[in-house]
């Protein structure tokens, strides 16, 4: 134990030398970020490179929908407000292609640093033309969390294969009890394309609907569509909480982790903060089973990945590099193992750490998370042919806009401000509009 | 004769007055309470929470972890002081001449002006924001006190306005008849009557540049972010958050509160542009 | 009264606030019309054809267009209502004879101080959320459902979190109001027999007239552009429920990032706030000569 504490502190120690010879004056970065259990982690970490390299770091914490919105506005405008940004598997190609990232291909030849030990799927989930745009704090697909102890009282019977959502459905139902303050299921409420539609759109995929056919005609209004939104709002309003057209990620994991849901189907990447007896009531009695399928099992398990990117207008680039090489050192999980304990520690990043004993050993789970992870196929995500690469988003850059339009009404069929019809119908619409306008249908 | 009532009647007015003003603060009153509990309390039933659960502070010393709350707060301080300052600046000489130099386009003026403060931010967001980032005043304390500065600056001319016409022209032509000078005049005659008004205007103005939420989200990041930012950044839960954003709601609202509350009279005044006597 | 020296000097006076309100509306809406006749994406740089009217075109063939107007109309005159007659009444109230009046007062102005962030913020978590909210545990302490008010009822949500803010406001300047009302002409109609209704209407609101007119003017400035409730909120949903005019060119602007249509409806936008200016002007104008 101590042992290792050492080694910590002096690779730590190394690390700042290193860094103290790159810059001799110090910086401060500034630093958008998203408010996730990981990410506050981090800010919470920072302050050891802070003093280790004499540069200081102004944090900005947002809601993710908050967050989209302003790093967007400012990479795309060159604003320059930010040195380093939280961005996502969606926004990296794109952004990388466009020349608004700093490559950072140059972290391939730090031997400590170790590139290759990042996950290969990840990495090339992060790359345009064969560069590297952003590197990783976590990555995740999705699977089911669920309560053994609820299962058993309800006498529920443990999947061992992939069950559909048809059985799904009725596993929730035999788990709801809400004059107990158990609900049978919670997911995603709160629109958004990285909101309710990053479950909606894995449900349409096993529903085997697809955003676009080979010609890239929006198939919104399709009976695929409408078979997968139906049953996701009758599920979400039999045996969800209340309130729940609100709740996004966060709400739901704060919801689970306070006991009251049986059920959730979301991020691989709470399983850690879920499991983990200082933040989690229910960290003895969750354990996860695949998420469902229906028609097709392709596509079922969304793939995103978290990770740190330079916008090309920071001036500050050398420092950011470095903060970055930190970040996501094999040092900074092994920080985060000591100090928040070792179920804590970001998943779906690095080889290294999920072949570390103390990681398997707090974390018996990590080795379904990892195989999850790496067996998602971004590239052939549905049962019809597409002519797109993304499970739960659309890798071109309008996806954004529709997305998000087509999040805000099906919250909206959630809610029972429309019918599911009228929500399909208003988004077939505004996909149309949109790809029309960018010129994808003439 | 007539507004002599009965005690009870006054019991009875003080009872609803009171029960319908404590319903109105209530809101504050629970941020404050729950501010003062763990998370773990914060989620409980009310009536738990008031009376079955410790106190504490760890929730302020958690929100001031995460995010640097004096830096916000200077912030805040200096833009919305800087701004209603640097209103003032501008407003009074325009307030004035408007005032006791009445042309005839004057009302219109004024009206003008105030029809600025109508158009709707967002539709000229992406201009200001590229303007400002040509300038570099993006994330700028001056580029954000001169942006709040201009979206008050018609409120400020306008209470500036009707308190300087309720300076009755008399007192001053009575006081240039007694030999004062232009210099005299404002200082010894002009000024104290002006400065109920004054004051009225600038607490008003520190109140609405305080509160402004949308240009001050926007174009700041974490330089000049003042306290809207601050709370900003507590607004979706990692867990349970109850305590975390009541504590950082209380630090936010606090000094504003404070200064009303002690200034609430010329504030009252203030409030009402001069429309009621 | 006024030389001709002094007209000039007022003039030079004038000037400095003249110009720079004139620039600070110029000057961004010249842009925000050019960028309208443009297809802007934010996310397309150094790509924007002239496309003349199309974008205007979208605008109003949006879907949410006609639901952001009707809901803007509905969130300011919702807000209008209930504050002005709120206030009517809370003045009346706070006007009587009673024990601890500064200190009622302070806790009815209380609102009126927190930013909007937070109200939006502890309203929607710490009283409407239907789990843990106070609302939520007061209805099922009942045996009710809790209701769930930003999916159920979300303009009216929107509404009463504004209203909030706002009511203090219309009750402090109402109140002064009725505070200079001649109590010998009320006492004078009661003796003639006038019933509290007539009293009420022919010589108070009359008297109110130029408060209510300054509530409602105020007001109506700051609740056509109301954003952040609605973004800390509901972000404008479910669907486009509580989607008000501003916070549909937000949309627009800063979710698309489609800059051209966001533009245009700020033109509209713009239009429409002028429309509405010139009216309540006209009607201040009138109240406020006096």
């Amino acid at each position: 134990m101590t042992h290792t504490k050492n080694s910590v502190t002096y690779s730590l120690g190394l690390l700042a030398g290193v860094t103290m010879a790159f810059s001799a004056s110090a910086e401060e970065l500034t630093i958008a970020t998203v408010n996730n259990a990981d990410m506050i982690t981090m800010q919470e970490l920072a302050p050891k490179w802070e003093e280790a390299t004499g540069n200081t770091i102004n944090w900005v914490v947002l809601e993710e929908n908050v967050l989209r919105q302003r790093t967007t506005t400012d990479i795309a405008t060159g604003g320059g407000s930010f040195d380093i940004m939280f961005i996502g598997a969606y926004e990296t190609p794109i952004w990388g292609a466009k020349g608004w990232l700093t490559a950072l291909d140059d972290f391939a030849d730090d031997a400590d640093y170790d590139f290759e030990d990042i996950f290969g799927l990840v990495r090339n989930g992060l790359s345009a033309n064969g560069s590297v745009y952003a590197v990783p704090l976590y990555s995740e697909t999705s699977f089911t969390y669920y309560r053994t102890d609820i299962f058993e009282k309800a006498g529920i019977e443990v999947p061992t294969e992939q069950i559909t959502y048809e059985q799904f459905a009725e596993m929730a139902a035999a788990a709801h009890d809400p004059d107990n303050g158990i609900y049978g299921t919670c997911q995603r409420g709160k629109a958004g394309w990285g909101e309710n539609m990053a479950f909606v759109g894995p449900l349409a995929n096993a529903f085997g609907a697809r955003w676009f056919d080979m010609d890239w005609n929006p198939q919104l209004d399709s009976e695929e569509w409408n078979a997968a939104v139906t049953y996701y709002v009758d599920l979400v309003n039999k045996y969800g909480p209340p309130g729940a057209s609100a709740n996004g990620h966060n709400e739901n994991r704060a919801l689970f982790k306070d006991g009251k849901c049986a059920t959730w189907v979301d991020a691989t990447s709470a399983a850690g903060d879920v499991r983990n007896p200082e933040t989690s009531k229910v960290a003895d009695v969750t354990d996860f089973f695949k998420a469902p399928k229906q028609v097709t099992d392709k596509g079922t398990g969304w793939f995103w990945s978290w990770a740190l990117a330079i916008p090309a207008s920071s001036k500050k680039t050398d420092v950011a590099k470095d903060f970055l090489k930190w970040a996501t050192s094999k040092e900074y999980f092994e920080m985060v193992g000591e100090t928040k304990g070792w179920v804590a520690v970001p998943s779906g990043t690095r080889q290294s750490v999920h072949e570390d004993p103390r990681y398997l050993e707090a974390a018996p789970f990590a080795e379904t998370i990892k195989n999850a992870i790496l067996s998602v196929d971004p590239s052939d995500p549905t049962l019809e042919p597409v002519p797109y690469t993304g499970v739960q988003f659309v890798a071109i850059e309008e996806f954004q806009g529709i997305g998000n339009y087509v999040g805000q009404q099906i919250a909206a069929a959630l809610a029972g401000q429309a019918t599911v019809e009228e929500a399909l119908a208003n988004s077939q619409r505004f996909a149309v509009r949109e790809m029309t306008k960018a010129g994808y249908i003439k | 004769m007539a507004r002599a009532v009965s005690k009870n009647r006054k019991t009875l007015n003080t009872v609803i007055a009171g029960t319908l003003g404590f319903l109105m603060f209530f809101p504050i009153v629970w941020i404050v309470v729950v501010s003062l509990k763990t998370e773990e309390d914060a989620i409980r039933a009310p009536l738990e929470i008031l009376f079955s659960s410790g106190w504490t502070l760890e929730s302020f010393g958690a929100v001031q972890a995460r995010s640097d709350y004096f830096k916000h707060f200077s912030n805040s301080v200096i833009i919305s002081l800087g701004s209603t300052f640097l209103g003032l600046l501008i407003a009074i000489p325009a307030a004035w001449a408007m005032a006791f130099v009445p042309a005839k386009r004057t009302k219109d003026v004024l009206m003008w002006m105030l029809s600025t403060k109508m158009l709707p931010p967002v539709g000229v967001l992406i201009p200001i924001y590229l303007i400002f980032r040509d300038t570099g005043l993006l994330d700028s304390r001056l580029g954000l006190t001169f942006v709040l500065m201009m979206i008050n600056l018609p409120i400020i001319i306008w209470m500036l306005y009707t308190y300087f016409r309720e300076i009755p022209g008399e007192i001053l032509e009575a006081a240039r008849m007694d030999g004062a000078s232009l210099r005299d005049e404002v200082i010894y005659v002009l000024t104290p009557m002006a400065i109920p008004g004054m004051a009225s205007t600038i607490l008003l103005n520190i109140i609405l540049s305080w509160n402004e939420a949308f240009w001050t989200l926007n174009l700041t990041a974490a330089k000049a972010a003042p306290l809207t930012a601050f709370i900003a950044s507590f607004s979706s839960p990692e867990g349970l958050f109850y305590a975390k954003l009541s504590a950082a709601s209380v630090m936010a609202i606090a000094p504003i509160l404070i200064m009303g509350w002690f200034s609430q009279k010329q504030l009252v005044r203030g409030l009402t542009f001069g429309a009621v006597k | 009264m006024a030389t001709k020296a002094s007209r000039s000097a007022a003039r030079l006076m004038i000037s400095p606030a003249v110009i720079l309100l004139l620039c600070w509306m110029i000057v961004p809406l010249a842009m925000t019309i050019y960028f309208s006749f443009l297809r802007y994406n934010l996310l397309q740089p150094g790509n924007s054809p002239f496309v003349g009217w199309e974008n205007y075109y979208w605008f109003f063939t949006d879907p949410s267009f006609s639901a952001a107007m009707i809901n803007t109309l509905v969130l300011v005159g919702g807000v209008l209502a209930i504050t002005t007659i709120g206030g009517i009444l809370f003045a009346l109230l706070l006007d009587q004879p009673m024990w601890g009046q500064g200190v009622i007062r302070i806790m009815v102005i209380a609102p009126f101080f927190v930013m909007p962030t937070v109200s939006g913020l502890v309203w929607k978590n710490m009283f409407m959320n239907p789990v843990n909210g106070i609302f939520g545990h007061l209805t099922q302490a009942l045996g009710f459902a809790p209701i769930d008010f930003f999916g159920q009822i979300p303009m009216a949500s929107i509404i009463f979190i504004v209203s909030w803010q706002w009511l203090p406001f219309a009750t402090l300047i109402l109140l002064t109001a009725f505070q200079s009302l001649d109590q010998e002409q009320l006492e004078a109609a009661e003796m003639d027999g006038a019933s509290w209704v007539s009293r009420f209407w022919f010589i108070m609101l009359p008297h109110l007239a130029r408060a209510i007119t300054v509530v409602i003017l105020i007001q109506t400035i700051f609740l056509l552009s109301i954003f952040a409730e609605i973004l800390v909120t509901t972000n404008g949903g479910p669907g486009v429920a509580t989607t008000n005019l501003t916070y549909l060119i937000y949309v627009s602007s800063l979710l698309q990032y489609d800059v051209g249509i966001g533009s245009a409806g700020g033109v509209v936008a713009i239009i429409l706030a002028n429309i509405v200016a010139f009216f309540l002007m006209r009607m201040i104008g009138k109240n406020l000569d006096a």
